[in-house]
């Protein structure tokens, strides 16, 4: 087990042993959050910002949370009260940050991209929290180990996601990651959303969602992006909701043991019925919480763990 | 990086007589064995704890809670030069506060090991009292940590090693004194 890598900028420029490394890490630094004292000094002395340009309320506590239990000290920033309002460049921005003495920024965008460019010229560790259509590599990662936890392991299972695969980082950097891992994938969702092309990143595309559950063993919903539905992407909203909302008919001819993710935020009863989102196949919380440890294991492989000699 | 060895310092006859005598020295100090829990520092640490955790078994029909401590997050010799540690569980399924804490490791040289292991068991609760068990003691403490229980006292070069073998992972029961080779 290793892991050399400076950036975590996505989940394609990972390998599979680094991939394992990281979940493997994130194993033992989960029971940190059951303690009475829910912290460990590993990081103390590291300075982290969160930079979020888009709203986010899991993944910025999360990476928030997952610092302090480290002991880094970590400031948040959003769009609305940084300079970038006042018509500071990016690069100009990170600058003036990076000029505090950081060791780790955290991005999120709306263009893809972004954690890459701040990767040519930052000296601090980059971490993609999501760059617009492109990735979102702790996403991946914390659903990986949650499949790795409720099943056992990896390879050789069916994975369907449904959903907004077009608009989606979350898809891609899961794509990514269960294709190393020997993970079958099949994209579901209207043609519009889920273009045939697709299937060149590694996945089996289906457009009939009863037909792609059958012998799934997880079935991991979207959320239908409505902010962004003025384009036609499909027909109506009711008619989406016909074909490819996960209901509990549809859901009984998965395997026995399928379990049902989502990355939130979930729009109750239209990708998901309300009582499948609250039912004991529903992993959704969890994969919150093994969010904090995901990102621990991530901001400990890169920030710290490192040490002269081990003769003691 | 080849090693040389030097000297087999003890065989599994005396690692056995040695575990008998420390673990005698622990029920002879411990009144309330019930009292006691015994945590193992990864990775030898853990098959010494579990050894004298049988002992005490068989000597007073005692079952002592036995616990695993991965001290990485807790260590102060990290740098930027090497290969990184990979951290490892801590599996302590019951609580330490108020108790009686043996905690045991293979090999005490600097004593920074212990220091961390003694941070990370304060961060989990607040301890009676904490025991040391060490199989060897081989001078050079950099911090005032003395162990309670040693199986020996081995007085070393820093240059040298010592390698406690156990069975558990190394098939076969010895303590030896090593060197690093010469070059190539």
């Amino acid at each position: 087990m290793s892991f050399n890598k400076k950036h975590l900028l996505g989940i394609q420029y990972l390998t599979k042993s680094e991939i394992l490394t990281i979940l493997d890490t994130a194993e033992s630094l989960k029971e940190i959050s059951k303690r009475e004292v829910k912290k460990v000094p590993a990081l103390r002395g590291k300075t982290i910002i969160n930079l979020f340009f888009e709203p986010s309320t899991r993944t910025r506590s999360s990476f928030e949370l997952a610092a302090k239990r480290l002991s880094a000290d970590i400031s948040s920033f959003s769009k609305a009260s940084s300079s970038a309002v006042k018509g500071e460049t990016l690069k100009d921005t990170v600058l003036n940050l990076e000029a505090m003495q950081t060791d780790a920024l955290i991005i999120r965008h709306s263009a893809s991209g972004t954690p890459h460019f701040l990767s040519t010229f930052c000296r601090s560790h980059v971490i993609n929290a999501g760059d617009g259509t492109h990735e979102h590599p702790t996403q991946a990662l914390l659903d990986a180990f949650t499949i790795r936890e409720e099943k056992g392991k990896l390879k050789g299972l069916k994975v369907v996601i449904v959903g907004d695969i077009l608009h989606s980082r979350v898809a891609r950097s899961n794509m990514f990651l269960l294709n190393k891992m020997g993970v079958k994938v099949v994209l579901v969702g209207p043609p519009g959303l889920v273009p045939p092309q697709m299937a060149r990143l590694g996945a089996q595309v289906d457009y009939n969602m009863d037909r792609a559950v059958q012998d799934a063993d997880v079935i991991m919903m979207l959320r239908i992006q409505l902010e962004r539905q003025q384009k036609n992407f499909f027909p109506s909203v009711r008619e989406y909701r016909n074909l490819f909302s996960l209901t509990p008919k549809r859901f009984e001819t998965a395997r026995k043991n399928a379990i049902i993710m989502h990355p939130g935020p979930i729009n109750r009863d239209i990708e998901i019925s309300t009582q499948l989102a609250d039912s004991l196949k529903s992993v959704i919380l969890k994969q919150v919480e093994n969010g904090i440890a995901i990102r621990m294991a991530v901001l400990y492989l890169l920030l710290g763990g490192k040490e002269r000699d081990v003769t003691d | 990086m080849k090693e040389k060895i030097k000297a087999r310092v003890m065989d599994s006859r005396k690692i056995k007589r040695a575990f008998n005598r420390m673990a005698t020295e622990i029920t002879e100090r411990n009144r309330d064995l019930n009292n006691l829990v015994i945590i193992g520092i990864r990775t030898r640490g853990v098959h010494i704890a579990k050894r004298i955790a049988k002992l005490i078994k068989e000597y007073d029909n005692v079952e002592v809670p036995m616990g695993i401590l991965d001290i990485t997050l807790y260590r102060d010799d990290f740098s930027e030069l090497e290969d990184k540690h990979i951290v490892k569980k801590t599996e302590i399924n019951f609580s330490i506060e108020n108790k009686d804490v043996l905690l045991v490791d293979d090999v005490l040289f600097t004593g920074r090991t212990i220091r961390a292991a003694m941070d990370s068991l304060i961060d989990l609760g607040r301890p009676k009292t904490i025991q040391l068990l060490v199989f060897i003691d081989r001078g050079h403490k950099e911090l005032p940590i003395k162990a309670d229980y040693t199986g020996k006292s081995l007085p070393t070069s820093r240059r040298e090693q010592v390698k406690v073998k156990l069975k558990e992972i190394d098939k076969k029961d010895e303590v030896l004194i090593t060197e690093p080779g010469g070059i190539g």
